[in-house]
């Protein structure tokens, strides 16, 4: 239940708001009393102050002044070396695009196949999965809790069978596949695996991304299921199987997207992102696993938000920060384990339900920063988002919209084109040091899993979301067709899902558990059961599980038996 | 003797996490002088409307973002007039295509409040329906 209001939003001083220490020269003081002053004794500025979405305040003007103590060499170095501020590649995207990765998932299996066949053809370089809601919290298609949710946020899986229908004609030994499942990750990665031994496919050389990403769900999505403790256990045994058994495989993608989405500012998505990723790190350690062999398998994953340079600086910021963590922190020898890899999305919550075609020009924009920033891969939301799951219509215009930021803008025929940008470098400096003070503060309180069960960046959110919400209240922050420049439009035509998926989900159930083995299924979920009490890892067991045609809801009930099921202490 | 406080139950009915908007929301109703009591997260309509009869609110806001609302917000309507509590003044938030807003209304949805609205907005609603 509530708990009182946290009082006025104007005491909470966030600590990215610190004074730049900045050393103005001679010709720079001459020029704000010989040009500026007279210009703003004439016309003052539109504002008292500028910010960025963040309500991160920006100078006027960025010169040497700001970078004092700034060191190309050390700071900037070159792109594919330490500290990767410029890429992690020598060559970037004159080498390799990023990988044009498009989340989509609907109603049952078979459309989503088909949805996946369709961006194939159309130019598509990954596949990317949407989960509907009861396949995230891990139940079944059929569970009375799935009531009106069956296929509507992504597609419904509820075992290997339907696992088989999504992924039909396509090689997995060729296609990289993204996974956005976090609680029940992995038993839906073991039916992937079980898919691709099907096909013939080689898990040594099988790649794509796992999302797996527990500590990002307490925080901010809330897709849950285990308290962290065990959730934990559960992410560590897919790095330790993945390291022996997929070594091209992407275990987890630490994500700040969710975070941002949630309402944090820029700097707190940096922030508890990076430090959720140093929790990971710390786990695997105490596994007794190897940093430079587990840790390349980490990915990380970013929201692309409209403030242009802040997004910018937030990806080079976290270049700089992975490296120094891995490095200083946990003493990683192999370069592989220091070079941040990143897949990023646009800002959902920048989409606007009025004047949605506006939202072209957004997510135009989000992704060319993303590509500034030096993206491995990307996926641009479609104009229809804030309205329903996009029709195929909007996601070839989303589609389209990278190939002609890649093909036409000519943004990719040099690396890091803003490196040595007074602003960008300012700004990534700035946003580094705003992160490491939170990182430090989450040190302080005993590491993010702590942090998170006293609520701190539930709670810092929180107050972020709230702020922003009264600018635009205000009118602080204007967003076009909302609270300005407001005209009437009819609708959109949208995507339905109706209740016949659901229907067709729990049919296929009932002929799935009238023709597989009960006795088999029965022993292979008895025995999960017995290794969740001990300390095996828990992987094989569940492949296993999934082999026998064992349901989601069903492998994620025998471990709900031992590990319990969390509940927040709700913030408002 | 002051006002009575207008009594405001925030929901999040079904699976759906996405807290961001009835948090936000919480907050601006009680910046405003009302008592406001948040569910959490994953409530079924039976726990909605239990909690609406035992704080006997006035108000109950509704925040759905899954798709689920056509399912859950009718099995809502039809438990809060069993409950006889017919007089309690029901409003949707969230991602709600327009093409389902009248059937909605005509089940007892008091109003719907799309994506980009004000919070004063809601606010103003709030007071117009309910006086003490």
């Amino acid at each position: 239940m509530s708990e009182p209001s946290k009082g006025s939003t104007s005491t909470v001083v966030p600590s990215e708001t610190k004074p730049v220490r900045r050393k103005p020269s001679a010709r720079e003081i001459a020029w704000e009393e010989k040009t500026l002053n007279p210009t703003l004794a004439k016309s003052p500025e539109r504002e008292a102050s500028f910010s960025t979405i963040s309500a991160y305040p920006i100078r006027r003007l960025y010169t040497p002044a700001d970078l004092p103590d700034w060191d190309a060499q050390r700071d900037l170095g070159y792109p594919g070396e330490p500290p990767y501020t410029r890429g992690i590649h020598a060559t970037m995207h004159r080498g390799r695009l990023w990988t044009m990765r498009q989340f989509a998932g609907f109603g049952t299996a078979e459309d989503t196949n088909q949805r996946f066949r369709y961006l194939l053809s159309q130019g598509q370089t990954g596949l990317s999965t949407a989960f509907d809601l009861p396949t995230l919290m891990g139940y079944d298609s059929d569970h009375p809790l799935s009531e009106g949710e069956v296929g509507k946020c992504g597609v419904a899986i509820s075992s290997l069978a339907d696992m088989e229908v999504l992924f039909d004609q396509i090689p997995l030994a060729d296609v990289t596949t993204s996974m956005t499942i976090n609680s029940p990750a992995a038993v839906i990665w073991a039916m992937y695996l079980a898919v691709a031994e099907k096909q013939g496919a080689d898990w040594k050389k099988i790649s794509g991304t796992l999302q797996n990403d527990i500590l990002k769900e307490y925080i901010a999505q809330k897709e849950y299921i285990y308290p962290p403790e065990p959730s934990m256990r559960l992410v560590i045994d897919t790095f330790e199987f993945g390291v022996k058994n997929t070594p091209k495989f992407n275990t987890i993608s630490i994500s700040g997207y969710h975070i941002r989405e949630a309402g944090s500012t820029a700097i707190q998505e940096l922030a508890f992102t990076l430090r959720d990723g140093m929790e990971y790190v710390e786990w695997g350690m105490r596994r007794g696993l190897d940093v430079d062999e587990f840790v390349p398998q980490l990915s990380f994953f970013f929201n692309a938000h409209s403030d242009f340079f802040e997004e910018i600086a937030k990806y080079r910021a976290a270049r700089r920060i992975w490296h120094k963590a891995m490095v200083e922190r946990y003493k990683s020898k192999n370069p592989r384990a220091w070079a941040l890899r990143f897949h990023t999305q646009t800002a959902g919550c920048s989409l606007t339900a009025q004047q949605p075609y506006n939202n072209v020009v957004r997510t135009a924009l989000q992704g060319l920063a993303a590509v500034l920033g030096g993206t491995q891969s990307l996926h641009t939301n479609s104009l229809d988002e804030a309205w329903a799951l996009p029709t195929e219509f909007a996601a070839t215009i989303a589609l389209r919209t990278q190939q002609i930021i890649a093909h036409e803008t000519g943004v990719t025929n040099t690396v890091d084109p803003l490196g040595g940008s007074y602003l960008v470098e300012t700004l990534t400096n700035e946003v580094e040091g705003g992160a490491w003070d939170y990182i430090n503060k989450i040190d302080a309180i005993g590491g993010m899993v702590a942090a998170i069960e006293r609520g701190y960046p539930q709670r810092e959110i929180a107050e972020a979301s709230y702020r922003y919400q009264v600018s635009v209240d205000k009118k602080e922050k204007i967003i076009v067709g909302v609270n300005d420049f407001v005209t009437k439009e009819k609708p959109l035509e949208i995507l339905q899902i109706d209740e016949t998926v659901a229907h067709r989900q729990a049919d296929r159930l009932r002929t799935l558990r009238a023709e597989r083995s009960g006795d088999e299924v029965n022993r292979r979920l008895a025995a999960l059961r017995k290794a969740t009490q001990g300390k095996d890892n828990l992987m094989p067991y569940i492949y296993n599980a999934v082999k026998s045609y064992a349901t989601l809801g069903e492998i994620c009930d025998a471990m709900r038996d031992t590990f319990g099921t969390y509940e927040e202490v709700a913030i408002t | 003797m002051p006002e009575k406080k207008i009594r405001v139950l925030i929901a999040k009915p079904g699976l759906d996490g996405h807290d961001r908007g009835a948090k936000v929301i919480a907050r601006a109703l009680r910046d405003a002088g009302m008592e406001v009591i948040y569910t959490g997260l994953r409530q079924t309509p039976e726990m909605i409307a239990s909690a609406a009869v035992q704080e006997d609110v006035d108000v109950i806001g509704l925040s759905i973002l899954s798709g689920a609302h056509n399912t859950l917000c009718p099995q809502l309507l039809t438990l809060l007039r069993e409950k006889g509590m017919d007089d309690v003044v029901v409003l949707l938030g969230g991602i709600i295509p327009e093409a389902d807003v009248a059937a909605l209304k005509t089940a007892g949805i008091a109003e719907i409040f799309l994506p980009g609205t004000s919070t004063q907005d809601i606010v103003d609603f709030i007071h117009k329906r309910v006086t003490h």
